[in-house]
């Protein structure tokens, strides 16, 4: 997990070949989509390379935003940034052109009405001086007034270079704060030694801030950054001396990153709404299925504290002015329990401008939630554990931002402010106010229809189901699933390891263990299925049938039935017989046999219903999902 | 690690840095004799091959690779091989 190659970007195993396959004729969305990957520096120059071969020097048609011209003047080398900002601009489909001064010259290039800088007419300007030119002449035998007036100097200095680029200008300025690079002098109490450059590198960094808000200037943070990610990962000292590099190559895409991300944000260009999933996301486990004493959540265990830290950095997110909605697939009765009554949830319904918990599609429920709070698709980041809903997300909503998260709930947080989505360069009044605004309209209804080309993405899944009887290896997996799935499950009977082996042994019972893969992975096993010869002739009654809902929505019940009267058949079966016992919590399955083309055949006094389909006539349903050897 | 492997790894990085897949390299190869492969270039190689094989040139080293055959060998010193 390190800053420096985009870790909250998704990793994309195939990015080299697509890159050598791009050729010139590639258009820019294809660009944008392989910018928004996982890459070190050298992928980064590359893509910036073709793009530059593919598009020349003029903005390409298909980007949405006028194009930046950024003039970074630097007193060191600053050239090696170039292509990695570029890119950084790409991945928020914004065409960037970057001008530098020659080698240490940014005051004359400043201060020469014919320079090519001012040919150039930057609309943004970054100033980025390295530690030792920003310091001046170093002397730690200063007193303190000396340094006083030594730090002082150096924020005039800046001060005077963001008058020289306005009135030249006209334009947002940037100023990059120092890296604190230099080793100590005295140790932990180096701030007692004034002409230290260690503590006067501090106290520039303190002032250069203060100047800056009173000049309208934003600041790129570089000193925060290094205490996050240590000075020894941004500064190799090797190639400041070989080349006056101070700003390590590796660490050119997160450089280019924070670049962009000041820059859009002083357009307005910066996300607004955090949509969180609930389950493994605000807390670990299954709410439909492990109850609210039986998720992961606050004192009591690690995890649950790491869960708790999650939504306290959401919640401060939305004190802030971030909007907050949820989008989880559940059902919305049962989604809301732990916000009403468990004792250790920090969020509330109320933080929330949209809550949406149902069994439709995220894509489609993201068009729902976006057109709800009013805001633009690409105002919402989407966080959620599940790589399947994440990778539906991406494909079907490209504008959505889908951090990569970890799988560690304790880095959640981490990853999200890693990837600057929110990035402000300013806070209002009305930002402070937001989150109070959603309550009063936290209660509404949502009119959701699903539109997303959802066939195509499961055929790109590449699904494969594997089944097989119950057998020794998965007989406890069995067991724990029967024992603790309760939202789609049609008749929740319990069975002990015990019966599960009488279940194996019985020539007659029919028992399907199910594992799916996908391009993205194993799921492992996610349904069970029991079936035993009814008390009527000719018909398999099906005793059991759960499925893990994080598979919802692919089609695995539809392949399942298939393979399920296929087994009827070579049996000697004329039907197979459903039964659906309705619990507190299974209300997500009510449908499924009349969903499959079952006919209702009765109920019985525990409200328990029977459902019928004939085997002779069955048209197997066509699915993508590949049904594997086994 | 053998001379072979440690001169395939520089190659795919030399190919990446400079996006050119025809590239070979032999030991006596300079980065003259490569178009696009200037001073500044070489400095991307050099950390590029740092992290592909998890070592730290010494500031002098970095002034003795002049040729292929000079990675190779301080690459393998270096690796204990």
């Amino acid at each position: 997990m390190s800053a420096s190659d985009l870790w909250w970007l998704p990793k994309n195993a195939d990015w080299s070949d697509e890159v050598r396959s791009l050729g010139t004729t590639a258009g820019w969305g294809r660009f944008v989509s392989l910018a928004n990957c996982r890459m070190d520096f050298l992928q980064t120059e590359r893509l910036d390379k073709l793009a530059r071969k593919s598009f020349g020097d003029h903005p390409p048609s298909g980007t949405t935003s006028p194009a930046v011209r950024l003039a970074i003047l630097g007193s060191s080398m600053v050239s090696h940034l170039i292509p990695a900002i570029r890119v950084a601009f790409m991945r928020r489909g914004i065409w960037a052109e970057i001008y530098t001064n020659p080698f240490g010259q940014y005051l004359q290039d400043l201060m020469d009405a014919g320079s090519a800088l001012h040919a150039f007419k930057p609309n943004v300007v970054l100033f980025a001086f390295d530690a030792r030119h920003a310091l001046g002449r170093a002397n730690a035998a200063r007193d303190a007034a000396a340094a006083d007036r030594a730090v002082e100097d150096a924020a005039d200095q800046c001060a005077h270079v963001w008058d020289m680029a306005r009135q030249a200008f006209a334009c947002p300025i940037i100023q990059q704060t120092i890296l604190p690079l230099f080793p100590a002098l005295l140790g932990n109490n180096e701030h007692r030694l004034p002409g230290s450059p260690q503590a006067m590198t501090q106290r520039i960094n303190q002032r250069i801030r203060r100047r800056a808000d009173e000049a309208g200037v934003d600041i790129l943070a570089l000193d925060a950054r290094a205490t996050e990610d240590g000075i020894a990962s941004w500064h190799n000292p090797v190639l400041w001396h070989r080349a006056k590099i101070e700003i390590a190559p590796p660490m050119s895409p997160l450089y280019g990153d924070l670049v962009a991300r000041i820059v859009a944000a002083q357009r307005g260009r910066s996300y607004k709404c955090l949509v969180l999933d609930l389950d493994n996301t605000l807390w670990g486990g299954v709410i439909g299925d492990d109850g609210i004493e039986g998720i992961v959540l606050g004192q009591g265990s690690a995890e649950g504290e790491a869960f708790i830290a999650f939504q306290n950095y959401a919640q401060r997110l939305s004190e802030r002015g971030i909007i907050l909605a949820v989008c989880s697939k559940n059902d919305e009765k049962i989604a809301l329990t732990p916000f009403a009554s468990h004792p250790d949830m920090v969020l509330k319904r109320s933080s929330f401008a949209a809550f949406v918990a149902n069994w439709t599609d995220k894509a489609a429920n993201l068009r729902a939630i976006a057109a709800e709070i009013n805001i633009g698709l690409d105002a919402l980041v989407f966080a959620d554990d599940n790589p399947f809903e994440r990778n539906l997300v991406r494909r079907e909503l490209p504008a959505v931002a889908v951090p990569e998260l970890p799988e560690d709930a304790a880095f959640y947080a981490q990853c999200i402010a890693d990837g600057g989505y929110f990035e402000s360069v300013r806070m209002t009044a009305e930002d402070f106010s937001r989150a109070g605004q959603y309550q009063a309209n936290a209660e509404r209804e949502f009119a959701r229809q699903a539109t997303s080309d959802l066939p195509a993405y499961l055929k790109s899944l590449e699904m494969e189901m594997r089944v097989t009887p119950f057998d020794v290896l998965g007989q406890a997996r069995i067991t724990q699933l029967i024992n603790k799935t309760n939202q789609f499950n049609l008749t929740t009977r319990r069975y002990t390891e015990r019966d599960v082996e009488a279940a194996m042994a019985d020539k007659d019972t029919v028992t399907f263990q199910i594992r799916l893969t996908d391009k993205y992975g194993d799921n492992g096993m996610i349904a069970v299925v029991i079936a035993k010869p009814s008390s009527r002739p000719g018909e398999l009654m099906i005793d059991t049938w759960l499925m893990s809902c994080r598979v919802l929505g692919r089609q695995v019940e539809q392949a399942t039935l298939n393979l399920l009267v296929d087994e009827a058949r070579r049996r000697g079966y004329r039907a197979v017989i459903g039964e659906f016992r309705p619990t507190e919590k299974n209300g997500l399955v009510r449908d499924h046999y009349a969903k499959l083309g079952f006919e209702e055949d009765g109920t019985d006094d525990a409200g328990g219903s029977f459902w019928r389909l004939p085997i002779e006539n069955y048209v197997p349903t066509q699915t993508h999902i590949k049904i594997g050897e086994i | 690690m053998t001379d072979l492997e440690i001169m395939d790894g520089i190659t795919e990085v030399v190919r990446e840095a400079l996006d050119d897949d025809t590239i070979t390299l032999t030991p006596s190869s300079v980065a003259g004799d490569f178009a696009g492969w200037d001073s500044f270039k070489h400095i991307t190689i050099v950390v590029a091959t740092e992290m592909r094989f998890g070592i730290k040139f010494r500031t002098a080293e970095i002034e003795s690779l002049k040729e292929i055959g000079d990675f190779v060998a301080l690459i393998r010193k270096k690796k204990g091989a």
